[in-house]
């Protein structure tokens, strides 16, 4: 109770904390559970477990790339049996397309709106829970109908063959790749589910952030991580019903011939056809137009974590906080408007293409305007090298680069040259991998006390970081070189083609990095079991962070607060005199030192 | 301890310049050892691609530079405690402007060369009036179709048309356009040399334009998933003089009609064309 600082003023008793769902016993304690928190860590390990899978299909489509047609060791010989344990290009397509669906759908996207989203979206508002409870767990099971469905798919033949964009025609008939029958229509249905599951997930949290915020917590003084959660969330809700659509609309051109897609004319594998009248491009609007937002889904609740994260380990307010939110939605708003830029060389009207170009150039912007945030935020602080705060410097160094080789696709005429080469490649896995990864390392040890009420273990959790970071950069830096040569992506051989035989070397180099990369993760998932049951026991505020989250007892038992928080100021009020410590609560009620809060805080209304 | 991961943290950056100021040396650069495209248009694809590079390097080192002294000071912060500071407006305007300003000259500066490579009312008027050939995409190889000699190409083929499969023959130093189209699935039309990449759509005929300038036999590959054996739709554009180039269209009519007499025939019509001797 040291950090609760209770004030009889700010706190009321919630009048009946078990009103919203009682503990019953193991079964609905732990498994069919309606509490966020337990939700969270259900989200956690199986994201966790889908990230093993992911990890190990692209480790074989860097063994393939680095030792073409040769056996894969281990595995290769009990897969493969048949064709002499090496890897078939059907097969590969297939690893390559697993593989991104598993990482985007399956880890990216539920372990930070899922696990985070759910853990910390009730406990930094002051909420005794998510607005719609059930709705929350429905969500959380959802998962399992589209993991069954994609684990069903690599059951037939050829597994699901088109890549993670499912481009029609290869993907809408079946005729097209000895991959796209029934296992393309079983991943169309995972998608389906995954899309329901999001979509629940984000209408409880607009709900939740908007009407059940603690008194005193105003939108401009909710934490960064709530700000990329809400925003999230409203993005999920525009964006993802329109994917749904065009998935239905592929799976009735696959079952019934409606056709959508794909034009008359057509002869395939010999055959025509019979019917058609529908146009290829139609897909790609309307894919893009939910997966180019989709990336920030991927990205802005780590923008927000790192922003917490980031001024509490520098001992910091966050520089700016108000441009930030406002980065945050233009960087959201500008997101529904430049899908086309995944296009440009699609034969959409080039006229179009412009407009695109000028709209995803600005959107560079309010990101150039967040990195100079947060470096401002470091500048000054006193910094913290723990595994916390090294995860959060991988985030912002590796998001300089993806965000600037971004400005090279977003230029339409080179991008030309870039579109599906080896660049285009480096630029997302240094968002995706470089940024949003080692944002989630980071919030995972840094909110680890706060779900299991145990500290991680440094020493274990440094390891890992240096590791997994030289391992990243080794593996993806040099795709950069392979993309300006002119290496495609998803090519089984690319030493077919004399301009690439040179390249093998530097693949290989990649793959040993990422294999590197790879074992260094065996170091995270020990490290979560480990400490789980064995880390020294955490207090209520082991970071003597600033969030609503830190008054609640390590783990917070149901109903999360013992009173309802009352909300006095902004959620980074560190560097401040407060009798020895140097930060407040979000609920002590001593006002900020007049000299230092009006001086310097031109921005915070506080 | 702090100070060792700043170290850390300078390395990676250093070895990204230096390995980017390696690459052209190296042959990590542009395709054929960093060679100059082998077109008009692709050099001034390069000569954007190299502003944009210039731009962003300064931006990586300054930043990471930034970043890493940002980190420096801190570890070695012996104050009580960090600086109170929430923000600051004039550095907050500064630092979005000019990025800003950067980003809206890089965008207005290469509107030219996107309208010269697609605008189809920018295309060069010879090159559109006189399509070269027409390329269509199949699971997995490039098929081209030439007009006849002294002929034009139509829409739809015709009995003297000539083809091949895999191997496109251009005349190099007057501009070309092509007629791409696909059979099947989507492919991708790309030629690493030159620059250019078009997708292939079934149902569309996208017309492509580009201009050799150097001879020689450049890679033909498939930038698009289209299947299986997407990486082996391999193909040569062989770019040379106007006069070898017609010397090659008159081996191939003479190759796909030859009637085993020493007559070449046009196809089906039953027609002779003008007999040219063997
Ligand atoms: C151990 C770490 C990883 C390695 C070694 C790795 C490797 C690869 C490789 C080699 C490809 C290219 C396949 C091709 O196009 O030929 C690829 C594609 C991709 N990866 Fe990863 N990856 C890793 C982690 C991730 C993560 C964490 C994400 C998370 C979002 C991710 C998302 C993707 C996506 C979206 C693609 C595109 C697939 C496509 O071509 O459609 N990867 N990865
Ligand atoms: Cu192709
Ligand atoms: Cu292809």
């Amino acid at each position: 109770m040291t950090t609760l600082n209770p004030s009889p003023t700010g706190l009321q008793p919630i009048l009946n904390p078990q009103a919203h769902h009682a503990p019953g016993n193991f079964i609905t304690k732990y498994i069919f559970s309606t509490d966020h928190k337990i939700i969270a860590i259900q989200f956690m390990f199986t994201t966790l477990l889908m990230m093993i899978v992911g990890g190990v299909l692209a480790l074989a489509v860097r063994w393939q790339l680095a030792f073409p047609w040769e056996s894969m060791p281990i595995v290769g010989p009990w897969l493969f049996a048949a064709e002499g344990g090496q890897i078939s290009p059907e097969f590969y397509t297939m690893l390559f397309t697993m593989h991104a669906t598993v990482m985007i759908f399956l880890v990216i996207i539920p372990i930070l709106a899922g696990t985070f989203g759910n853990l910390l979206i009730p406990l930094m508002i002051g909420a005794d829970d998510m607005a719609f409870p059930r709705l929350n767990m429905l969500s959380y099971w959802f998962m399992w109908p589209a993991i069954a469905c994609f684990g069903m798919s690599f059951a037939y033949a050829g597994g699901p063959a088109a890549g993670w964009t499912s481009y029609p025609i290869l993907a809408d008939l079946a005729q097209a790749a000895p991959g796209s029958g029934t296992a393309q229509t079983l991943w169309l249905l995972g998608v389906t589910f995954i899309g329901f599951s999001s979509m629940m997930g984000s209408i409880n949290y607009m709900t939740t952030i908007i009407n059940m915020r603690a008194p005193g917590m105003t939108f401009f003084r909710l934490p960064m991580t709530i700000w990329g959660l809400f925003i999230t969330a409203i993005l999920q809700a525009f964006a993802l019903p329109v994917l749904t659509a065009g998935g239905f609309m592929q799976v009735t051109d696959r079952l019934l011939g409606t056709c959508f897609f794909y034009p008359s004319g057509l002869v395939i594998n010999n055959a025509a056809p019979t019917v058609g009248g529908g146009q290829a491009l139609l897909w790609q609007h309307l894919f893009w137009f939910y997966s180019h937002p989709a990336v920030y889904i991927m990205l802005l609740p780590v923008m927000g974590m790192v922003s917490d994260m980031l001024s509490c380990m520098c001992r910091k307010p966050l520089f700016g906080y108000k441009p930030m939110v406002i980065s945050m939605s233009a960087i959201a708003s500008l997101g529904f408007i430049v899908w086309g830029h995944h296009m440009y060389t699609s034969g959409m009207n080039p006229a179009v293409g412009m407009a695109f170009m000028v709209a995803t150039m600005m959107i560079a912007l309010p990101s150039a305007v967040k990195t100079f945030n947060w470096t401002a935020t470091i500048w000054g602080g006193k910094v913290e090298f723990n595994t916390v705060t090294l995860n959060c410097i991988a985030f912002l160094s590796m998001f300089i680069v993806g965000g600037l080789s971004g400005i090279f696709m977003a230029a339409v005429p080179v991008d030309v040259y870039f579109h599906d080469t080896y660049f285009i490649v480096a630029h997302f896995h240094y968002v995706l991998f470089g940024a949003t990864l080692f944002g989630v390392f980071a919030a995972i040890h840094f909110w680890f006390p706060k779900m299991f009420g145990r500290m991680m273990n440094e020493k274990l959790g440094k390891t890992h970081f240096v590791l997994t970071f030289i391992g990243a950069n080794g593996t993806f830096f040099p795709m950069h070189f392979l993309g300006m040569q002119g290496m495609p992506r998803r090519y089984a051989d690319p030493y077919l083609h004399g301009y690439l035989e040179h390249l093998l070397p530097m693949n290989q180099f990649m793959t040993i990095s990422a294999i590197v990369m790879g074992f260094a993760q065996i170091l995270l998932f020990i490290n979560i079991f480990y400490s789980m049951f064995f880390g020294p026991k955490a207090g209520r505020n082991p970071w003597n962070a600033t969030t609503l989250e830190w008054t609640t007892p390590s783990p917070p038992g149901h109903g999360n607060f013992d009173f309802i928080p009352m909300v006095y100021h902004g959620p980074n009020e560190y560097a401040v005199v407060n009798g020895n410590k140097d930060f407040l609560m979000q609920t002590e009620k001593e006002s900020l030192p007049a000299n230092e809060a009006v001086a310097t805080n031109t921005l915070d209304e506080t | 301890m702090g100070k060792g991961w700043c170290l850390f943290f300078l390395f990676w950056p250093i070895a990204a310049v230096v390995s980017c100021a390696m690459a052209p040396f190296v042959g990590w650069s542009f395709p054929y050892n960093n060679a100059q495209a082998a077109s008009n248009l692709g050099i001034r694809i390069d000569d954007l691609f190299y502003i944009i590079l210039i731009v962003t390097a300064i931006v990586f080192v300054g930043t990471q530079a930034v970043l890493v002294y940002a980190l420096w000071r801190g570890a070695n912060n012996r104050e009580e405690r960090a600086t109170n500071i929430h923000g600051n407006h004039k550095l907050e305007l500064i630092w979005s402007i000019i990025p800003g300003a950067i980003l809206l000259f890089l965008a207005i500066y290469q509107m030219n060369i996107w309208a010269d490579f697609r605008i189809k009312k920018y295309y060069p008027e010879a090159a559109v009036k006189d399509p070269l050939a027409e390329v269509t995409a199949r699971q997995f190889e490039w098929r081209f179709r030439y007009p006849a000699i002294g002929k034009k190409l139509q829409q739809k083929p015709q009995p003297d048309d000539l083809y091949s499969v895999n191997e496109l023959h251009v005349p190099f130093g007057k501009p070309v356009m092509i007629q791409l189209r696909s059979d099947d699935v989507q492919h991708s039309f790309f030629l690493p040399a030159l620059r250019i990449k078009q997708d292939a759509l079934p149902g569309l005929q996208i017309p492509v334009w580009f201009e050799a300038n150097k001879p020689g036999t450049y890679d033909l590959v498939c930038a698009e998933l289209c299947g299986w054996g997407h990486y082996k739709m391999k193909a040569h554009v062989i770019v040379q003089p106007e006069d070898e180039y017609q010397a090659y269209l008159k081996n191939l009519t003479q190759k796909q009609f030859y009637d085993g007499l020493g007559k070449i025939a046009a196809k089906d019509t039953g027609t002779e064309s003008e007999a040219v001797e063997k």
